[in-house]
């Protein structure tokens, strides 16, 4: 019921409407893309270093002869995958501590923001550059990890402060006369309420993680060659910016056009989800 | 000559939405014009749209004319003119209506620089000026502060001495005194007619409570769904009024002059103004309709004597002089036979014991301290015997939700026992906590906040069912919805699609689930319109005696109070200042803040609200973090203040206990110097008893 | 108050400790400055690098605890040790920090106040084309990373100057230090346009947002209805009442912003080649720097603790209802 008002409301939305229509049209680029085109990631035209777009390379190639379709469209996977992924657990590591902390206050509060406050003191990006040497030659999930470890914060913070109001409604205090056990009272009459709350932060920590990633692979601190993932495409081809554009172009813009359309979706949803809401 | 003329004023919001139509009416200088309906009819949009404040959105038509000048369509500059210097309003709420970042001296002080040229310092003094004027004590230093720093009432005078700035004609008071306390309600009164008094204005005033409008008024419009529907002079509306809709709301009013019997509902719920039926707006809710009346819409004709109805058969109405409870199907509620033994005889089910609960009071939102301790209940002491309900009453801040919250949480208080069916909270094990949450079930004052909006009904009424662990959920779920109401299809249904009355009924099925013994009610019919109210009333008092229940009935509302309650316990400051049956405490109060309270009340009668004294107190309520010593009310009290000093030092060293008063059975006193005083004339029906 | 700022600044001076010994654990275990000495031709002797490495506080044989503490014992005494090539990490960062500084406040300030102005007047303008187009510029800034925005902006500004046969606009370095006095001056401003944008054009759409929504929430609200009853017009109740109260939850977003500030500054001084401390950290990590980077961590702390600190004070004197009196 709820849901369909929901998406109903959704549909109506011509910001959450062109985003998802991009979305989708992305993800069906990055995943089905790769069949269409002529070759493959790995291969190397020894014929054609650096040649400008054309029919036979569409998006170029790079200065050891790949084809930049290939290899833009394999990096866009991964960075579409790892975006997912650190939502997913960032998110859920939010959830999780917000709601823990305020519900149950008290010194678990205390010791839970605490933390939270120390690891906003200092940038994420620097921890995980700090970091990254050691994950050299370790699996890309470890670099997932990392992500997700250092972007649930903010959301945390917010996932408590709505509890804390949360535990005060009189249904839950309701809940709290009935004699049901506290554990169920946050998975049953908490949680649930903040589902808004969480989908539109999970669609909002995607591009985070995306950017994060791009970021940190800029300057190679994050995915490691031979992989390829939109960061390490961006910081290869701004070297050559001025002279081979299209080694930029191609996987700058995807990345702003990924961002943009996960980012409209997501301010959609809150629109959506959160019929008081302004922004 | 009146001041505004308002002829067929029609307000539309996008969507269809028909927020007011047809609303026409004129108020001359010196009169009040008072505004009756319940949300949603259409009374504050309609001011708002005098004043040009509607958001752009809104399609306004019609004719609003002061000093036979129009104003609808005027340009901003022409109407910045109007606004505050001819019209001034004064709105419901006076926390938000205040600009939290200044000084209340400096937005006083705006609008008297908006339309008078004076320099600041000349305005500010002028501020102090009209701050003293409304009674605001040290106003020259209390300018200087911040409106979270000021109460409720001292914000209303504020708004008030604001709006009198610049002496304007017309004073527009939207709900001005429903977010305040009874006693401040009354001091609040008391400052308006004082303004009209200096100013000569007109005054329209806009409420949902017929007995504010019963003591201010000359003449009334009475409003339904976006219209006017009744219009004449006060005392004709109240005594002989000739729509039904009018009837109902007369006789579906609590009394506290203490009316007995069952209140007379209204069915049904207003109509919402996007699905208006084709004829008279009110005729499914009316018990006189007839199939005319779902022809046309009836138009509001004169029928004499200034006066106005929309209603086909009010002719017959007046011929018959019918009232609402000879009109309006009066229910019929089965006695409770736990009446018929003796209060002694019958067992305790709730028992408080000198219990207190004090609270860290903290300041500061960035640097958190803190900088003392609320006495938030300070040893208070009743007891309920079955099939009994005891009101817990008084203003906000005196501690009645914190002694309820201590009762439900089943725990030891900081001191003193709570005994819930003759078991102390402090010895619970955890499967007699358990146990004892089935006896013992709450009722919440706002019907929305209270269900899980991500809930269909029946789940939250099955809620508790499972929790304990109960076999044949579904058929006790039905059952439960019929017990108080409503259908069983209206399980499968989500809290937001019923209307407050309804919401309300299901939060009672929810409490009743578990067999309870006690309920505990917290406000359950404050935030529910007046003719939604009674049906509420009625069920709770119809639920208790067939199913035996005994109620603690939290409660600011001292009519619902005398309709509902065997007992009442007045609380102040933390503790109870009178306790007793409700006959003798309403009828012979003998502590002055009870007095006070009961005579603050204002009674939807114009005849009796025009002659009744009433005792105003003093100030406000001192913060319960530094309570007086010795008696709590003595810094208000009107009684202390006629004293010796001899006998005053009793009051200021000596707090004075709960004690048997004179002979009565069961009245309570916690006064040096108690002695009754009648404050509620009688009203005429109950002089015949 | 004064009480409570000096907790709040002692409880600061912790956490600023925590951190930075965190940072440093971290850089001390992850990374390897014996590396700068493998692998050389001629190699040299374990024992040489060894006795270089204990000498710069550097050696992976000392146990890391034991580095810890000569690292704290220097810090303490305002030393922050030796660069991987034996250079003295204070005088590196007495060189820096000023750039990084210079570039943070120009940054942070001119996103503040655009963004706080363009999302005010988008509110006041809601739905209008105004609205429109700002509500889109912002959602298309704020989807393009620092690094990405930079770039376009140099490419822009090269093309720019070759198409114009001179330069324009500088688009790296911090200054010409051939110039002197007031041209000197000016370059230095000239150098500062590009990184300036860079840095603040996504802070400007953030607050922007912000302001718009808190600005909007604020507009329904009954004290901006009361203005315009006592005859005030929409425009006069808007400023002065409205956005008065609008800036306070935006002050609020002042601490969250700056860490994002701190990450935009250390792309933008890498791609426009200033000197500046977040290039540092990138050069001090690819050089298995461990006492640079632990410094570089330790100014961030100090940056974010003292940007919360300020958003703090700042709420404070926007609000009347937070302060204690």
């Amino acid at each position: 019921m709820r849901s369909k008002v929901v998406f109903a409301r959704l549909l109506r939305n011509r910001q959450a409407r062109y985003g998802a229509i991009a979305l989708v049209l992305l993800v069906a680029l990055a995943y089905i893309g790769p069949y269409i085109g002529p070759y493959d990631w790995t291969d190397k035209d020894f014929l054609s270093f650096l040649s400008p777009p054309s029919a036979d390379h569409w998006w170029g190639t790079t200065t050891i002869g790949q084809d930049m379709y290939a290899v833009t469209l394999r990096g866009m996977q991964k960075s579409i995958i790892i975006g997912l992924l650190v939502a997913l657990l960032a998110t859920g590591l939010a959830a999780l501590v917000g709601a823990f902390a305020g519900y149950f206050g008290g010194w678990v509060d205390k010791v839970l923001m605490w933390g939270v406050d120390l690891l906003l003191v200092l940038p994420s990006f620097l921890i995980i550059a700090i970091v990254s040497p050691r994950l050299k030659g370790a699996s890309w999930l470890w670099f997932v990890a990392l992500l997700a470890a250092f972007t649930w914060m903010i959301t945390s913070r917010v996932v408590r402060s709505m509890t804390l109001s949360l535990r005060e409604r009189e249904y839950v205090l309701a809940a709290v006369y009935m004699g049901i056990p506290r554990w169920k009272i946050i998975l049953r009459h908490i949680v649930p309420n903040l589902s808004s709350l969480l989908i539109i932060d999970a669609t909002l920590n995607v591009s985070a993680a995306v950017i994060g990633e791009a970021a940190l692979s800029f300057f190679g601190f994050g995915i490691q060659p031979p992989d390829v993932s939109l960061g390490t495409l961006i910081a290869e081809g701004s070297r050559n910016a001025t002279g081979y554009p299209w080694l930029f172009a191609f996987p700058a813009g995807l990345l702003v056009v990924l961002v943009l359309s996960v980012n409209l979706l997501g301010d959609g949803l809150r629109d959506a989800l959160d019929p008081g809401s302004n922004s | 000559m009146s001041i505004l003329e308002v002829r067929d004023l029609n307000v539309t919001f996008p969507g269809g939405i028909e927020a007011v139509r047809g609303v026409s009416y004129e108020v001359s200088r010196g009169e009040v014009l008072g505004i009756v309906g319940e949300s949603g009819s259409g009374k504050s949009v309609t001011s708002l749209a005098i004043m040009g404040l509607l958001p752009p959105n809104a399609v306004v038509s019609g004719s609003v004319k002061l000093h036979g000048k129009e104003l609808l369509g005027l340009d901003e500059g022409k109407l910045t003119e109007v606004r505050g210097k001819s019209i001034s309003m004064i709105f419901q709420d006076p926390l938000s209506a205040f600009t939290p970042v200044y000084t209340i001296g400096d937005q006083v002080a705006e609008a008297v620089r908006v339309h008078q040229k004076l320099p600041k310092d000349k305005a500010a003094k002028r501020a102090v000026e009209l701050l003293d004027l409304v009674g605001i004590p040290h106003p020259d230093a209390r300018a200087k502060s911040f409106p979270h720093e000021f109460s409720g009432g001292m914000r209303q005078r504020a708004m008030i001495a604001m709006a009198i700035a610049n002496d304007p004609d017309l004073l527009i008071c939207d709900e001005p005194t429903t977010a305040l306390d009874v006693t401040i309600q009354a001091q609040v009164l008391e400052v308006l007619k004082t303004a009209q008094r200096e100013t000569g204005a007109g005054i329209v005033m806009i409420t949902h409570d017929l007995g504010v409008i019963a003591g201010m008024a000359d003449r009334v419009l009475v409003m339904y769904a976006g219209r006017p529907v009744e219009q004449g002079r006060v005392d004709d509306i109240y005594s002989r009024p000739r729509m039904p809709y009018t009837m109902g709301l007369l006789a579906s009013i609590p009394r506290i002059d203490g009316e007995q019997g069952p209140l007379v509902p209204i069915e049904g719920n207003p109509p919402s103004p996007v699905e208006l039926p084709p004829g008279c707006p009110f005729a499914p809710r009316c018990p006189m309709k007839v199939d005319a009346c779902d022809d046309e819409e009836p138009p509001l004709v004169e029928i004499g004597g200034g006066r106005q109805v929309a209603c086909i058969r009010s002719r017959e109405i007046e011929h018959k002089n019918l009232t609402g409870t000879d009109v309006f199907p009066v229910p019929v509620i089965p006695p409770s036979d736990a009446v018929r033994v003796p209060r002694e005889q019958r067992p305790t089910v709730l028992e408080l014991d000198d219990v207190i609960r004090h609270y860290p009071l903290m300041k500061g939102a960035v640097f958190k301290r803190r900088v003392g301790t609320v006495h938030a209940v300070d040893g208070i002491s009743f007891d309920i015997a079955q099939g009994e309900t005891l009101a817990l009453v008084g203003e906000s801040g005196c501690g009645k939700t914190t002694t309820l919250q201590q009762i439900m949480q089943l725990r030891a208080p900081e001191r003193g026992r709570v005994v819930v069916l003759g078991r102390d909270s402090a010895t619970l094990n955890k499967a007699a906590h358990k146990e004892l949450r089935s006896e013992l079930q709450i009722v919440f004052q706002d019907p929305m906040a209270a269900l899980d909006p991500r809930m269909p009904v029946g789940d939250i009424i099955a809620e508790p069912l499972r929790a304990h662990g109960r076999k044949d959920v579904a058929v006790r779920v039905d059952e439960l919805l019929r017990l108080v109401g409503l259908a069983p299809e209206h399980a499968a249904r989500y809290p937001q699609h019923f209307s407050g009355g309804q919401r309300q009924r299901i939060g009672i099925a929810r409490a009743l689930a578990l067999d309870p013994k006690v309920l505990v009610l917290d406000e359950p019919v404050s935030a529910l319109d007046v003719s939604i109210q009674a049906g509420v009333i009625n069920l709770l008092e119809r639920l208790k005696n067939t199913l035996g229940l005994s109620y603690l009935f939290v409660a600011h509302d001292l009519a619902v109070v005398r309709h509902l309650a065997d007992r009442v316990a007045v609380m102040y400051l933390g503790k109870i200042t009178e306790i007793g049956a409700v006959e003798d405490v309403y009828d012979r109060p003998a502590h002055p803040y009870t007095q006070a309270l009961l005579s603050a009340i204002p009674l939807p009668d114009p005849a009796l609200e025009r002659t009744r004294k009433r005792i105003l107190l003093d100030g406000d309520l001192p913060s319960p973090a530094d309570p007086p010593s010795g008696c709590r009310f003595r810094t208000r009290c009107p009684k202390f203040a006629r004293l010796s000093q001899a006998e005053q030092r009793r009051c200021v060293d000596e707090e004075p206990l709960v004690a048997r008063h004179a002979n009565a059975m069961d009245h309570g006193v916690a006064c040096h110097y108690a002695e009754e005083i009648e404050v509620i004339t009688a009203s005429e029906d109950q002089e015949e008893q | 108050m004064g009480k409570y700022l000096l907790r709040r600044l002692a409880v600061n001076v912790i956490l600023v400790a925590v951190a930075a010994s965190l940072a440093y654990m971290l850089a001390a275990t992850t990374m390897n400055p014996r590396a700068a000495y493998e692998g050389r031709q001629p190699p040299v002797a374990e024992a040489v690098v060894d006795a270089t490495l204990d000498a710069y506080n550097l050696n992976d044989k000392t146990p890391v605890l034991q580095r810890y503490a000569t690292w704290v014992s220097g810090v303490v005494t305002g030393d922050f040790g030796k660069t991987w090539n034996g250079g003295s990490v204070n005088d590196e960062m007495g060189r820096r920090i000023m750039v990084s500084l210079r570039l943070l406040l120009v940054g942070t300030l001119v996103g503040f106040a655009l963004g706080v102005a363009l999302g005010a007047y988008s509110a006041v303008k809601q739905y209008r084309f105004a609205d429109r187009s700002i509500g889109v510029s912002s959602f298309v800034v704020m989807a393009i990373p620092v690094f990405v925005l930079a770039t376009l902006l140099a490419i822009g500004t090269y093309n720019l100057n070759r198409g114009l046969g001179f330069t324009l606009i500088e688009y790296t370095g911090e200054y010409n230090p051939r110039l002197s006095g007031w041209d000197q001056l000016l370059n230095r401003l000239n150098h500062l346009i590009l990184p300036t944008i860079s840095l603040s054009l996504g802070s400007i759409a953030f607050y922007s947002r912000i302001q718009r929504s808190m600005m909007l929430d604020v507009l329904n609200q009954d004290f901006v209805r009361t203005a315009m009853a006592k005859g005030l017009r929409r425009r006069t109740a808007l400023l002065k009442h409205a956005l008065r109260t609008a800036l306070i939850p935006a002050a609020t977003y002042f601490a969250f912003a700056f860490g994002t500030m701190l990450t935009g500054a250390t792309f933008t001084e890498k791609i426009f080649a200033w000197h500046g401390m977040g290039a540092w950290l990138i050069d001090s990590i690819q050089q298995n720097d461990v006492n640079a980077v632990a410094a570089v961590s330790f100014f961030s702390a100090v940056c974010v603790l003292a940007a919360a600190f300020l958003s703090d004070l700042l709420v404070a004197a926007l609000d009347p209802r937070v302060r204690v009196s």
